[in-house]
């Protein structure tokens, strides 16, 4: 009979479920786009339950990570910083991963990777730079989704650049740009480069080392993975569950946690 | 008295500065505030008055004192400023504005202006060279100065008498809170890194004598009980201040003790007696001259990263396996010396994390995500 485990992660601008069958095989997923203290973490659990046709009662552990993950120890066993799970998730997709790139919705990531484990890591200050707020911020400006910033930066032909120092400093920087009728494209190209720079900057801080990995929302726009492997000189890995790396790393925590307390 | 009791009156001391110098003024004293770093507190006591440190607010918000500084400028400073001028402090009879960074240096010509009337401000400069002749003859000086102005305020003449008396109660002060950073480390199943806090902000605010002797019994309490076999992980913190609770319970959250400190606030603070015979103005020059390993004053061999390494052998002296930074924001002292820093823990491997802090932050939330990440690590 198999082993379910559930992570949640709880991030700041989204909830996501993993279920897992004996710690490798996934079952089901959920996304809903809004995180912590919203319904999102609610919806996202009984939508990975209908998805997988389980219960609450059928999971074997159930690990919350995330910012919301302290809102949800009524319904987990257990809870953990999500740099911990990212690194869990990263080195369950990509075995040979060193460094692990996590942009999140209000924070950056970087971590440090050795067989498996996370040794070391950096986060960014208390500030949006660099962030998934960073871009969603500009997007407004420019009145394009969020989801638009990668296509239409790779039409750009010219370099714009944008201070990569401060998010109303470089929305001041965008609007200024646009009011001289600069093309949108080269300006989400300006800001993409932007993201990368401040991102490559902290990167540095904890060391590269290949094979280097993104996760979180913000790798799925290929215009920031380009320029972080320009910024960075090397090829950047992600996949089709990068916004999914942090619950799956819970999961994959919950399984060997439940194994641990079922041992004897 | 048990240990639990007198840790929660530490407590009730470091939570309620203000109700604490109410108290004092109720019985007839008066109070001297005193702002970081290194102001000869012997002084105010020799004049038979309360010396009371503000190590600004873990509750205010900057709003008045903005008229005042820049956007980016230390809150630490800037709280002062806002409960001078909010009428927080108003009970004080004076104030000692210290100016060892380029930050206090114009505070306290700030805190002169907007004070003009209403309280007396006594400047206090430190010399650079503070070891030698020269140094220690200047820092007399600037002492002489604010002997001066305290007797103004106390309208008592200061003798030797009452220095040497003076510098013998913050000995007794500073010894008391020694032992005690050891015997937490020792008791860490009973001393949690808030109430560990919580005891060391108190020196700041309570009457020295009292605080001695009420610290001298906690010591004894925590001297009788068996080491204690301590199962989560251990650090060693850094930084100007960290003594809000909120962000102290993280800790605590995640069995994490606090080993030891280099915390300007904590340890930095007190680990230099003054020399209870000779020259009284003369044994507290020295004192302040015989100050090391700080990132506020000068060292002439700075090239040797001599802090750095004093730092990391703290860590591994304690038993402590790894290090939590908190970065003031905005104190540019602190910030220049990190990489100096930094190379002396990765030297000799030991891991450490930076985090921004501000005294006007209320969530903690990337902290802890940090904090619990870093355990993880450790």
């Amino acid at each position: 009979m198999s082993i379910y485990t559930l992570g949640i992660d709880i991030g700041s601008t989204a909830s996501k479920c993993v279920m897992l069958a004996d710690g490798k095989d996934i079952v089901a997923k959920s996304l809903v786009s809004v995180g912590a203290g919203t319904s999102g973490p609610q919806r996202a659990i009984a939508e990975v339950l209908e998805n997988a046709g389980k219960t609450r009662e059928e999971m074997d552990y159930v690990l919350a990570t995330g910012y919301g993950r302290n809102s949800m120890l009524e319904l987990a066993d257990n809870q953990m910083s999500e740099l911990s799970c990212h690194a869990k998730g990263a080195a369950f997709l990509f075995p040979e991963v060193h460094t692990v790139v996590d942009i999140g919705g209000q924070d950056v990531k970087v971590l440090q990777i050795e067989n498996g484990v996370m040794t070391n890591f950096v986060m960014n200050d208390k500030c949006a730079a660099g962030t998934g707020r960073f871009l969603d911020v500009m997007a407004r400006v420019l009145e394009v989704k969020v989801d638009e910033l990668g296509d239409l930066g790779a039409q750009s032909t010219k370099d714009v650049p944008i201070s990569s120092t401060c998010t109303v400093f470089a929305e001041s920087e965008v609007i200024s740009q646009l009011s001289m009728d600069t093309a949108k494209c080269d300006i989400i190209n300006g800001i993409h480069h932007s993201v990368a720079s401040r991102v490559a900057g902290l990167a540095h801080r904890v060391g590269v080392r290949e094979q280097v990995v993104m996760t979180g929302g913000v790798a799925q726009n290929k215009g920031v993975v380009d320029a972080l492997e320009e910024e960075l000189g090397c090829i950047i890995h992600t996949s089709p569950l990068t916004q999914y790396n942090g619950a799956l790393g819970a999961a994959l925590f919950a399984y060997q946690k439940y194994q641990k307390e079922h041992k004897d | 008295m048990n240990t639990e009791v007198l840790l929660n009156e530490f407590k009730e001391y470091s939570e309620h500065p203000y109700r604490v110098l109410t108290e004092y003024k109720k019985q007839g004293k008066k109070v001297i505030g005193v702002l970081p770093y290194y102001a000869p507190v012997e002084l105010v006591v020799a004049a038979g008055m309360v010396p009371m440190t503000i190590w600004g607010s873990n509750k205010k918000t900057i709003s008045a004192a903005k008229e005042y500084c820049a956007t980016f400028y230390c809150t630490i400073a800037q709280l002062a400023l806002e409960m001078l001028l909010d009428g927080t402090l108003d009970q004080l009879d004076g104030i000692i504005t210290p100016t060892i960074c380029d930050t206090l240096r114009p505070m306290s010509q700030n805190i002169r202006v907007a004070m003009s009337d209403k309280l007396p401000c006594i400047f206090l400069a430190h010399p650079q060279h503070r070891k030698p002749s020269f140094g220690l003859q200047f820092t007399c000086d600037q002492y002489m100065h604010v002997k001066a102005e305290l007797e103004k305020i106390s309208g008592k003449a200061i003798t030797d008498d009452d220095l040497r008396g003076a510098i013998k109660v913050m000995n007794r002060s500073r010894k008391a809170r020694r032992d005690f950073v050891k015997l937490a480390n020792d008791h860490c199943d009973v001393v949690s890194a808030v109430n560990r806090s919580a005891v060391l902000r108190s020196a700041w605010f309570m009457e020295p004598e009292v605080f001695s002797e009420k610290l001298e019994a906690l010591n004894a309490e925590l001297a009788a009980l068996p080491v204690c076999d301590w199962k989560g992980k251990k650090v060693v913190t850094s930084g100007i201040v960290c003594d809000n609770p909120n962000l102290l319970q993280i800790f605590d959250d995640n069995k994490i003790a606090i080993a030891a400190d280099d915390v300007a606030q904590e340890s930095r603070a007190f680990r230099v007696d003054a020399a209870e015979t000779g020259d009284p103005m003369m044994a507290l020059a020295q004192q302040f001259a015989d100050q090391d390993y700080e990132v506020l004053l000068y060292d002439e061999k700075s090239a040797e990263n001599r802090r750095g390494e004093h730092v990391a052998k703290l860590v591994k002296d304690s038993g402590a396996q790894g290090l939590v930074l908190f970065m003031q924001q905005f104190c540019d002292p602190e910030e220049m010396e990190y990489p100096y820093l930094k190379k002396a823990l990765d030297d000799a491997g030991i891991p450490h994390i930076k985090l921004g802090v501000d005294q006007q932050m209320r969530d903690f939330g990337q902290a802890s995500t940090a904090i619990q990440a870093f355990c993880d690590v450790l």
